[in-house]
């Protein structure tokens, strides 16, 4: 690898260290390692142990860490690198959570036992697949039960942004307004336009959604879907996704992160999408070229933007995406509510304990 | 010849109250129009002319001294449903009809009541806050929302808007009650599959989002106020699209201050706007926009053509469509 590519890779450790190094109060670490590890495991039935990067901060909330210790001593990223001869043989499982703690060969190579790495959330592509599954450990993800919550979010930034929803808020509790521009008048939802660029188990809850609204939905999805699937929602078609770049007032993005949807949208497919348009993105920050995207909206070649994903995440403090006033974004919140969460814990946990037990494990992800 | 336009009292084209350039030449076409500020400059001569007030973000406010100016006024029409902010009675009483525009604000409303109640759910705002805030160094665990899918939604009135929030949130699973002064069809509530409450206590307890979309009337000024806030779930979110004197705003501080409800989405105050030092302004747990259910360019021209539509009725004497009689 190139000196400029090294530079890029240091340069986003940085950064990811920079949003994950939290300050935090002595009492926040006291606590968060009583939860790690809390005499009462220890005392208890003869469970595996499994791997965390923490709770609170950017690990677990620790309204979940009951559905882990149901089936698993858990010991945190911290206490395990104090020692990792001692601790690594004990360990059979990762849980992963806003990928963490990262699935590297250091790590992986000090998990003599590991059986499965088990993920929260559904996208991977933060995980090598092949190399973890060479080294005879399972990888697992939690389809479906993140679903519900990430359709509402991409209704929510789809709502939030044609109605000027933030911007409203702002004006309003702002001490120095006096009278409300006219610039909050916004587009209209009802009976408009939506394209959805990925029509699988999330994108489809997204149209269940928006006919709701009377909207008219058009997909764009590597197979074609059912007639009864389509007709159920009434969503029709375009075999080429120009055609829905052209006619929709609202573009969604619900794609996994792949080679093949890495910078999906660019200049071309943007310059496509109407001036009153809006993108939205809950899939990866990858789908889209940002320069290009910074582009296109200053030029007003489309109206507006709502990413819950960016690339890296979080931006950099000074990226043009985060002073654009036609940009809503949120910081990767797509499954973030108490239940989903809970559904999502449980879930990893159960495909953890089947691969620790040498049964089918629910939601494998194989290699094609 | 073109036979000369009847004329039109508006409040102005352009500024914060205003008309924009393309609204108001939906009124031109039908209207010789006078601006609130030129009118002022001679109410003699324009006085004489003006047959038709157009009332657009209660502007300009139909007030008993300027109607007074008016004496050849037929027809008062008013942008939007709500007429809580025209005494009907008495511009009735000086010969001069009412006329509001139900039905083409009812989309564009119930989007922003659906808008507000998922970005006060999924906390949006803060979202986007600490997004894009430069000092930001980590993501909060408090930014973890509230679940929309599968969640009870209590809609206090269903009326056409009302309903169209119901409808809307079918899409979300949502488990929809309703109360109302009259219970709607059969054949309504099971198209959105909603529940009546005939007491509006069982509607308060159950839901996890109150929505109001109520008129203002005698019967729902102060309708939700202490009692019925601390019926509400700890958990449970207010939406208010309809008007602020629907709530007790003091109750509402207070329930937010004390967590008697995890949070409030308005987009209507008492008085609009607040002052500045309110303290509602300050909580982090309410999210607030500035009137704007209807501020979409689509439903803004449908506003306009009708009411022009309803003006011009007025002028020529014949049936106003969609004229308001006092109750």
């Amino acid at each position: 690898m190139g000196g400029a590519g090294e530079e890029q890779i240091e340069k986003r450790k940085r950064q990811t260290q920079v949003w994950r190094r939290s300050e935090r109060t002595e009492g926040e670490e006291e606590e968060s390692m009583r939860l790690c590890n809390s005499k009462k495991q220890t005392m208890a039935e003869d469970k595996p142990w499994a791997l965390i990067s923490e709770v609170t901060e950017q690990g677990f909330i620790k309204e979940v860490t009951d559905i882990i210790k149901q089936h698993f001593h858990i010991i945190c990223l911290r206490d395990f690198l104090q020692n990792p001869q001692q601790h690594g043989p004990k360990i059979q499982a990762i849980l992963m959570w806003n990928t963490y703690p990262a699935a590297e060969p250091s790590l992986l190579s000090s998990l003599p036992s590991l059986k499965v790495v088990a993920n929260g959330g559904v996208g991977i592509d933060h995980l090598d697949v092949p190399y973890i599954t060479s080294l005879g450990v399972k990888v697992a993800n939690t389809p479906g039960v993140v679903s519900d919550a990430t359709a509402d979010m991409a209704m929510g930034l789809l709502l939030a942004s044609a109605r000027k929803i933030v911007e409203g808020h702002q004006i309003a509790v702002d001490p120095k307004t006096t009278s409300i521009p006219q610039s909050l008048m916004g587009v209209e939802v009802t009976g408009s336009t939506l394209g959805i660029i990925g029509l699988g188990h999330i994108g489809y809850k997204i149209a269940q959604r928006s006919k709701g609204f009377d909207m008219k939905i058009l997909y764009h999805n590597r197979h074609r879907r059912s007639v009864e699937d389509e007709q159920s929602v009434g969503a029709s078609y375009c075999e080429n996704m120009d055609d829905l770049l052209r006619e929709s007032d609202f573009v969604v993005l619900v794609v996994n992160l792949s080679p093949e949807t890495k910078g999906l949208i660019s200049h071309r497919e943007l310059s496509l999408m109407k001036p009153t348009a809006t993108l939205i993105n809950v899939s990866r920050g990858l789908v889209v070229d940002q320069d290009a995207l910074v582009k296109a909206l200053r030029s007003g070649e489309i109206r507006a933007a709502a990413l819950d994903v960016t690339h890296p995440e979080p931006l950099p403090r000074d990226h043009p995406l985060l002073s654009l006033p036609n940009v809503l974004i949120t910081p990767h919140v797509g499954t973030y509510t108490y239940a989903t969460t809970r559904r999502m814990v449980q879930c990893m946990v159960d495909n953890a304990v089947a691969a620790v037990n040498g049964q089918p494990v629910p939601n494998e992800v194989k290699l094609k | 010849m073109e036979e000369e336009k009847p004329w039109a009292l508006i409040s102005e084209v352009g500024g914060p109250h205003g008309y924009l350039e393309e609204l108001a030449d939906i009124v031109k076409q039908h209207f010789q129009i006078v601006c609130y500020k030129d009118f002022l400059q001679n109410p003699v001569l324009y006085g004489s002319k003006i047959q038709a007030l157009l009332n657009w973000k209660y502007c300009p406010a139909a007030k008993p001294w300027l109607l007074k100016l008016l004496p050849c006024l037929k027809v008062v029409a008013s942008g939007g449903v709500g007429i809580d902010h025209l005494d009907v009675p008495f511009i009735n009483s000086l010969g001069a009809k009412v006329a509001n525009t139900p039905g083409v604000v009812s989309d564009a409303t119930a989007d922003l009541a659906m808008g507000l109640l998922l970005a006060s759910a999924r906390n949006i705002l803060e979202g986007h806050q600490i997004a894009t805030d430069p000092k930001t160094v980590h993501i909060p665990q408090n930014l973890i929302g509230v679940e929309v899918t599968r969640a009870t939604l209590g809609i206090i009135g269903m009326g056409e808007i009302g309903y169209k929030i119901a409808q809307r949130s079918k899409g979300f699973e949502m488990k929809v009650m309703y109360h109302k002064r009259t219970r709607r069809s059969t054949k309504d509530e099971q198209a959105v599959g909603a529940s009546y409450c005939e007491n509006l206590d069982d509607l308060l307890r159950c839901s996890d989002f109150v929505m109001i979309a109520v008129n203002l009337t005698s019967e729902t000024s102060g309708l939700i106020g202490h009692r019925e806030l601390s019926l509400m779930k700890p958990t449970a979110t207010l939406i208010n699209i309809s008007r602020g004197l629907i709530v007790n705003q003091d109750a509402l501080l207070e329930a937010l201050q004390s967590g008697t409800i995890r949070a409030a989405a308005l987009d209507v105050t008492h008085p609009e706007p607040l002052p500045r030092d309110h303290p509602l302004l300050e909580l982090p747990n309410v999210l607030i926009t500035p009137h704007i259910g209807i501020s979409t360019i689509t439903t803004a021209r449908g506003m306009v053509k009708k009411m022009v539509e309803n003006a011009l009725a007025g002028v020529k004497g014949l049936p106003v469509p969609n004229e308001v009689h006092p109750h």
